[in-house]
């Protein structure tokens, strides 16, 4: 018999509220909002109440999948990577750097969202980077 | 505190009980977890802060997985008060739940404005005095009917519909929820309609309500929602003599009509 609870920042938007999992036996069933958290002081919006939902919903990715052909196959990790960045370094050689870009995400932490448009600018040579909270 | 360590890990000990749910430091945070025999070097961790989680409401969680086992919880006057209503709706069995009372403080029982800052028995902290403060409610009594009406109306249009004072709330233990039944209430679509979205969970929360405050301190649109419920609460003790969260006794006399008391009228007739 185990409940526990871990802090976790919500995964849906770039609010950043504290929220608690609740894990019983190893398995998450339910969010609590975080009272002390700084953000959101104890309270969450509806996506927060229910941000462990997806974890275990039967549409979930949980491996990379490849276009191969018309179909999307699974991949490894390895696979998927190299796949990107052949295409990539294929793409930058034919049409140049700004003919690339990139969506990061208000999901992502801020160390991760640095880190992509610092592999865009840096590294591909475009400064095409945006972000989904635009939309 | 030491010493309130050694108490429950004597209740371990002993068999009296088999898990402790309570609140542990976890680096800045306090956060409510269950202390079992099998780890008792947790319970280093546990701590009594000023900071009230939904205990009974995780406590249901667990007792639905584990009806059989024999459990402590650290309840404060208000989890009290949630324990005597879920065992009067047999949702838990009084013998198997043992209460370690905790008192609380003058500045929690201030900023609750709580009428029991303590449960009948006390194992951590000393007794403070109660709060009598309805100055919420004269306020709003007190508007002319169309003022009292416009007020409630500007409050519920905050409303974002996140469920946060139902899903925080131990009294909430139906099966089915009202506020999910799209015949009531359009699922799906925000914000909710108003004041129905409303009043239907305070109709819900009349004979039910144990004055926590918990909702009010989720709702993001700070909705003065503990005022609405003390209400309904003042008035079931007025017109129907009953004041949830006592020991024993009956249920509340508007669980008579059972469940489908709360359903839409169509769903009875197709029975
Ligand atoms: S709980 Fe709602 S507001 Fe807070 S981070 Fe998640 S999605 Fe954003
Ligand atoms: S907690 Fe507040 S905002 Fe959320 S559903 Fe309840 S009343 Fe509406």
């Amino acid at each position: 018999m185990e409940y526990r609870t871990v802090l976790t920042t919500c995964t849906y938007c770039g609010t950043g509220c504290g929220l608690l999992l609740e894990v019983m036996d190893g398995e998450v069933v339910g969010v609590l909002p975080a009272k002390t958290h700084p953000i959101n002081e104890g309270k969450l919006c509806i996506k927060g109440w229910n941000a462990h939902e997806f974890i275990y919903a039967d549409g979930r990715l949980t491996k990379p999948l490849v276009r191969k052909g018309d179909t999307l196959e699974e991949a490894s990790w390895d696979e998927a990577l190299e796949t990107i960045a052949n295409k990539f370094a294929e793409i930058k050689k034919t049409n140049g750097p700004d003919s690339l870009g990139c969506f990061s995400s208000a999901k992502c932490t801020n160390e991760e969202n640095y880190l992509l448009q610092k592999i865009f600018r840096a590294a591909i040579g475009t400064n095409n980077v945006d972000h989904c909270a635009r939309l | 505190m030491e010493k309130f360590k050694k108490y429950i890990k004597e209740l371990f000990e002993s068999g009296e009980i088999e898990g402790f749910l309570g609140i542990r430091k976890n680096g800045l945070h306090p956060v409510p977890h269950l202390f079992t025999p099998e780890h008792p070097e947790e319970l280093e961790t546990l701590t009594i802060p000023d900071v009230r989680y939904p205990m009974t409401e995780i406590l249901l969680t667990i007792v639905r997985k584990y009806p059989d086992k024999k459990l402590g919880i650290m309840v404060r006057g208000c989890d009290e008060r949630a324990l005597n209503e879920l065992v009067k709706n047999q949702k838990i069995l009084p013998e198997l739940i043992k209460h370690i009372g905790i008192a609380c403080s003058a500045d929690l029982a201030a900023s609750c404005r709580c009428a029991q800052p303590y449960p009948e028995e006390i194992h951590y902290g000393e007794k403070v005095a109660p709060v009598e403060d309805r100055s919420d409610i004269e306020a709003i009594d007190t508007m002319p009917q169309e003022e009292r009406f416009d007020y409630w109306m500007s409050e519920f249009s905050k409303c974002i519909k996140c469920y946060g004072c139902r899903n925080i709330c131990s009294m909430c233990f139906c099966d089915q929820c009202t506020l999910e039944d799209n015949d009531l209430i359009a699922t799906g679509q925000a914000p909710p309609a108003i004041p129905i979205f409303h009043l239907i969970r305070a109709f819900h929360m009349a004979g039910r309500c144990i004055d926590c405050g918990l909702c009010e301190e989720a709702c993001p649109a700070h909705i003065p929602l503990r005022t609405l419920y003390r209400k309904v609460r003042e008035s079931m003790s007025g017109f129907l003599g009953y004041v949830s969260g006592t020991e024993g006794g009956e249920k509340d006399p508007l669980e008579f009509l059972g469940s489908e008391g709360y359903m839409v009228p169509s769903k009875i007739d197709e029975k």
